[in-house]
């Protein structure tokens, strides 16, 4: 399927969660140098730097992206919270994350109230093949996350120019 | 059958819009009483998915085995440059706009002052360069008549080869024509220059020793790593290209295929592109033009 | 290059959830790739994005590298007034772009 989550049923629950768990081991490629890609401990850094000691509850929200990138520099990424948007319980911020690119992080996006509707649009880079992470957090505290993964043949960010 | 096994798949992708197939769950009962219907849907989709697009005989983007550089992208990249908004090349249709009602040079006149409104008066227009010029003697692209006309009528300096403001006007008038056939005139005149053209594309050149043919005429639908090898068309120029993550003109894609077989590239507006720029534009005839358009 | 592309309903609804899309040229320089000398180029990318509603910030983005050249972003906001929108988009050198749009709410 196109990353879209069936969070009702448990396969599908436990898979995501050990994914997320298995986030900060074995993302890498071993023929890479290490030091042009982000580590997995930065990744779990740049996570815990947002949303602290929260455990992500996979569901609630939706990351879309092709199956198949045509070209890692553009890839069109959507992500969906399902959220009413009220007082009592609406989206703070959307982070995107993608673990196999030179940083972790790709956007954050603050929400709140007025944005009636917790959807964002984009286009973003990829620099290979990986895992992309969204999550969201809520006005209570707590935070939704959903993954998608995608295969890039043509990878950006770090491939070399050679000509013009 | 082409189209039978296109409205199959059309019908395939229908549910949901993703990609699983529904077919062999019964979307329609009599679906389990024809296998051969099963059977075609998945050649077409086995096509499809091998990045042989099963296009539709009928559709604008393939005439009479010419096949556009839109049926080798991906849906989603087909669908950005059918996006009214989103198409980045509309960044540079934009400025165009502003630079054909902008009075620049002695002459303090526009674009617009002789020209008026660029949707009447340059409809039809990218469908017909490069032309043979009686003045100049040989071909003149649209580039160069743009420049001909800053020098002649307004007393503008030229913009210079591949600038922003270039590219925008040349963009800005390309898509005028958007959904046009390609209808450009190789008789005559013009004659001496296509065959020159001609040749360029069948020569081989630079340190892998290939020409534009082999790529784009002998190894067309097959894979160079990661990607399909198109005819190499060029209805949709300027492009916007995600390998140059910006916008640019067929000349700069000349240059960059020479480099790519480790030739020497020719200068831009250098009479070598121009005769081979009228090659392709006949080799791509009655293809409609798509500028701007989105490229790998 | 030039001025940013939005695209904002002239008119709306109190209290309808309205999409705006937004375009603008930048290359978005990663600063992770390398010249033909084999030098980093360095990065320059537009880092922030904001949207203000009558003076009230409606819509933040905070961008990493990883958006790509010549951004495109659509979000919602809820009209709730009539007035102006106003977009930011500020780069990693100081610059400010800026675009604005008037919408009718009834």
């Amino acid at each position: 399927m196109n990353g879209i989550p069936s969070p009702t049923t448990p396969s599908a629950l436990i898979s995501r969660r050990t994914m997320l768990r298995q986030l900060g081991a074995g993302l890498l490629l071993a023929l890479w140098p290490a030091d042009r890609w982000a580590t997995p401990e930065a990744v779990q850094q740049a996570i815990h730097q947002r949303i602290g000691e929260r455990e992500p509850q996979p569901g609630g929200m939706t990351l879309t992206l092709p199956k198949i990138a045509e070209t890692g520099n553009s890839v069109p990424l959507t992500v969906a919270v399902d959220s009413l948007m009220t007082p009592g319980d609406h989206v703070l911020r959307i982070h995107v994350f993608v673990p196999g690119n030179p940083e972790p992080v790709a956007s954050t996006y603050h929400l709140g109230i007025r944005a009636g509707r917790a959807q964002i649009s984009t286009q973003i880079r990829l620099a290979r093949t990986q895992t992309v992470l969204a999550l969201a957090e809520m006005s209570d505290g707590s935070v939704r996350s959903d993954a998608a993964s995608i295969v890039v043949t043509l990878g950006a960010c770090v491939d070399e120019l050679w000509s013009d | 059958m082409l189209s039978a096994e296109c409205a199959a798949e059309e019908f395939s992708r229908g549910a949901g819009g993703d990609q699983t197939v529904g077919w062999n769950r019964g979307l329609h009962g009599h679906e389990r009483r024809f296998p051969w219907l099963v059977a075609i849907m998945s050649i077409g989709i086995g096509c499809a998915g091998a990045g042989l697009l099963t296009v539709d005989e009928h559709s604008r983007y393939l005439v009479d085995g010419r096949r556009s550089g839109y049926t080798y992208l991906s849906e989603e990249n087909q669908r950005l440059q059918d996006d009214d908004f989103a198409n980045p090349g509309l960044l540079w249709v934009e400025r165009g706009r502003e630079l054909w009602r902008q009075a620049d040079g002695a002459a303090a006149t526009s674009c617009a002052s002789c020209h008026g409104d660029a949707a009447d008066s340059m409809r039809g227009v990218r469908t017909r360069y490069p032309r043979f010029d009686p003045t100049l003697g040989k071909l003149i692209n649209l580039e160069q008549q743009i420049n001909r006309c800053r020098a002649e009528r307004m007393q503008a300096p030229p913009y210079p080869s591949e600038s922003e403001v270039l590219l925008a006007m040349t963009t800005f008038i390309g898509t005028q024509s958007r959904g046009l056939p390609i209808d450009v005139r190789i008789d005559g005149p013009a004659q001496p220059f296509f065959e020159a053209g001609k040749a360029f594309f069948y020569q081989r050149r630079g340190q892998l020793d290939m020409a534009c043919a082999h790529c784009h005429e002998q190894y067309t639908e097959q894979r160079l790593r990661g990607d399909v090898i198109s005819q190499g068309q060029t209805n949709g120029f300027p492009v916007y290209r995600f390998t140059w993550q910006t916008l640019g003109s067929v000349h700069r894609m000349f240059e960059w295929c020479n480099t790519s077989v480790r030739a020497e590239p020719y200068p831009q507006g250098s009479d070598e592109y121009i005769n081979i720029e009228l090659y392709m534009a006949w080799r791509g005839r009655g293809l409609p033009v798509e500028t701007p358009a989105i490229r790998r | 290059m030039t001025q940013p592309r939005i695209r904002v309903p002239s008119q709306a609804r109190k209290g309808e959830v309205i999409e705006i899309k937004t375009l603008i040229s930048h290359p978005m320089e990663t600063g992770h790739r390398r010249d033909t000398q084999g030098q980093l180029i360095p990065r320059h990318i537009i880092h922030t994005f904001t949207c203000t509603y009558n003076g009230a910030e409606v819509f933040r983005a905070d961008w990493h590298p990883a958006v790509a050249a010549n951004p495109y972003l659509a979000f919602y906001t809820v009209a709730t007034e009539s007035g102006r929108l106003n977009f930011q988009w500020i780069d990693d050198d100081g610059t400010v772009y800026t675009a604005e749009a008037e919408i009718t709410v009834v």
